[in-house]
């Protein structure tokens, strides 16, 4: 159960934060130079890999149950705020991500600053736009890949899913040449919400010194019953936002 | 200099704590309950699901209330217009 979630909720959130990095560099790369773009995300790679090689064994000489108790409450943080915001979209009070507006806002962004090179990077918009693209959408997943491994003890698993996460969404943008509007995102981030806060809740709770009924598989029971909990929420915002809308023909 | 550790500060606040502080308050809080609970013979793994519970829906609700002012605030400038 465990290595199974943690491989799913990795390669979830990585898929999501890499469909949302390849519309940048998508606009970056088709509104100024491919060249400049495709070296910013490797450098943007580069230094994620950076980060998860250095922090990576750091997190294993970290005392098991504080590790616990830290990495649990930010994933709980962490996981509160994705389902936060899952459940707002699902329930239509916020704006659904969409690829295609993104891409054309950032290409039109791109399209309006002049040119002009540094160095050895021919367009410098387009590799500062790609490698800020990379690193801000690539830190939650490379903290993911950092927490989860770390608690599970098992880093290269974790890595493993981030990987061919992102192999399969760039072969898959590379081989259309499109924003990948058709990812369905907001159901994959509210499944790794579901995911963060039950596990930030079950690491948590053991890093606190408590002790679940059950041990590992009052997992069985938390994942399903935080899944349930926030679809409950869901029905609950969508009738309380649709119902003056319904009165408002029927006052006229 | 000063600007740039106040920008720095305030990626971190932005990325750990996000839209809403009271979450990230209340996870250390139950956090804390959690460990104080455990160390008496009292079973403490209810703190933190019970937590879920109550923080989850009343961020929602700041959130949606928050959507319906604004929406209503649009829909008066809409009307005056």
């Amino acid at each position: 159960m465990s290595n199974g979630a943690l491989f799913l909720a990795v390669f979830l959130a990585c898929v999501v934060e890499a469909v949302e990095a390849l519309t940048i560099v998508l606009a970056a790369g088709t509104g100024r130079d491919w060249r400049s773009a495709i070296s910013g995300v490797l450098a943007g790679i580069a230094l994620l890999a950076v980060i998860v090689a250095v922090l990576g064994p750091a997190l294993t000489l970290v005392p098991f149950g504080g590790l616990r108790l830290v990495v649990g409450g930010l994933l709980l943080i962490f996981g509160l705020q994705w389902l936060r915001k899952a459940v707002l979209r699902a329930a239509g009070l916020k704006a659904r991500h969409d690829e295609d507006a993104i891409y054309a806002a950032e290409l039109a962004a791109a399209q309006s600053v002049p040119a002009g090179g540094r160095g050895l990077v021919g367009d410098w918009y387009a590799f500062t736009v790609s490698f800020k693209g990379v690193v801000l959408e690539g830190l939650e997943v490379a903290f993911i890949v950092l927490t989860f491994g770390a608690n599970q003890r098992d880093i290269p698993l974790a890595t493993l899913a981030a990987l061919i996460a992102i192999m399969a969404v760039t072969i898959t943008g590379l081989a259309i040449r499109a924003p990948l509007a058709r990812v369905p995102e907001n159901t994959m981030k509210f499944v790794v919400g579901v995911m963060l806060t039950s596990f930030g809740i079950f690491w948590g709770a053991e890093g606190a010194r408590a002790h679940w009924p059950g041990a590992d598989l009052a997992l069985l029971i938390i994942v399903p019953a935080v899944a349930v909990f926030g679809l409950a929420l869901v029905a609950v915002l969508r009738c309380i936002t649709t119902r003056p809308r319904a009165a408002a023909p029927s006052a006229r | 200099m000063t600007r740039r550790v106040k920008a720095f500060a305030a990626f971190w606040y932005d990325f750990v704590v996000g839209d809403d502080w009271r979450g990230a308050a209340g996870v250390v809080a139950a956090l804390a309950v959690t460990y104080g609970v455990g160390a008496s013979t009292v079973p403490s793994w209810w703190v933190l699901p019970a937590a879920v519970v109550f923080l989850l829906p009343l961020s929602l609700w700041g959130a949606a209330r928050d959507t319906a002012a604004n929406r209503a605030s649009d829909a008066a400038d809409t009307e005056k217009s």
